[in-house]
């Protein structure tokens, strides 16, 4: 068990984390891949902008399976 | 051309009130816009910085990125405190208040199903990682022998051990992933995956072996939380987050969103 995990469970019971304390790649997980994807009519949305350019695009790309093994076993 | 647009947060049931003190991206005031029994929660925004260009050079500023999601989470999370919510990605900019509405009513059914869905429940984060020093198992190494002769023939040899045995140990720990995941999913009404994190922004040299995000019950959050508890340990950590506002589960409206299993 983990102090985030009791973190969790200490709050579950006030029903909310405060926002500062949610770590960003979590935030990011679901503010970039979940919510409501909208399109037309729009000025723009993130489906719009070029993701492979983002220097960030680590934060929502996939590290599948595979690259993890490589990558463990090569160290 | 147009020098601010209507960033737009979450869609929720109309509940009358905005939620008191919100303040959204940008430092800009949060405003409701209803339509139909829904609210859409909005704040104008300067299009040199949300505009296609500006946003291009953002997005790439750590800080920016960071403050800009945080605040989109912090309106979200204030008005799915108040009502049923359908959050909205990141970043979507409509040019007016007007298009926001007509978006509203167009697709005033797909927003009440998902409501309806979402309604009463909150998401929570699990993430799932195992300890592969923990939990390798020890092969003998090959000592003397082939070893002191032909160094190379032995160099290969430890390798190819050392990749066997962390193939069977991450297949073990997908496994166990997978029995973490049906455990948790009983309690849910509904799961989803996410990508499993990098470890560079988890910041942790295990393994990330689940990164699942569950809809339960508002009744059962607490016994979904005790639940994540008891299925840590030998060399596999469990992490719950959350309760989140229902990002996870909002793929129905959008049409591609989070990756779905059945």
């Amino acid at each position: 068990m983990t102090a985030e995990h009791t973190l969790g469970g200490a709050l579950a019971a006030e029903g909310r984390i405060p926002a500062e304390r949610v770590a960003l790649v979590d935030l990011l997980d679901r503010l970039l891949s979940g919510g409501v994807a909208l399109s037309g009519d729009l000025v723009l949305s993130i489906a719009d902008i070029d993701l492979v350019h983002i220097s960030l695009r680590l934060l929502i790309t996939s590290v599948g399976e595979l690259d993890v093994l490589e990558r463990y076993g090569d160290e | 051309m147009a020098e601010s647009g209507s960033y737009l947060y979450a869609v929720a049931r109309d509940i009358g009130d905005v939620p008191a003190c919100l303040t959204g991206v940008a430092e800009t005031a949060v405003r409701a816009v209803a339509r139909g029994g829904l609210t859409a929660y909005v704040s104008t925004v300067p299009l040199t910085q949300f505009g296609e260009d500006a946003l291009r050079r953002n997005l790439e500023d750590l800080a920016w990125l960071e403050a800009t999601a945080r605040a989109h989470h912090r309106v979200v999370g204030g008005v799915a405190r108040a009502a049923p919510t359908a959050p909205v990605r990141l970043v979507t900019v409509y040019s007016g208040d007007e298009q926001v509405c007509r978006l509203l009513e167009d697709r005033s059914e797909e927003f009440g199903t998902v409501l309806s869905n979402v309604a009463g429940r909150q998401e929570w984060g699990v993430k799932v990682y195992v300890d592969p020093k923990d939990a390798v198992s020890s092969e003998p190494a090959d000592e003397g022998g082939t070893g002191a002769r032909r160094p190379g023939t032995a160099y290969l040899k430890r390798r190819r051990t050392s990749l066997r045995s962390r193939e069977s140990t991450w297949r073990a720990a997908v496994e166990r992933a997978e029995e973490i995941d049906a455990a948790l999913t009983a309690v849910a009404v509904a799961a989803r995956r996410h990508h499993t994190q990098d470890p560079q922004l988890s910041g942790r040299d295990d393994w990330m072996v689940l990164n699942g995000a569950y809809l339960v019950d508002a009744g059962r959050g607490q016994e979904f939380a005790a639940l994540t508890g008891t299925l840590a340990g030998g060399g596999v950590d469990v992490q719950l987050t959350g309760p989140w506002a229902p990002y996870s589960f909002t793929a129905e409206l959008g049409g591609q969103s989070t990756e779905t299993r059945a």
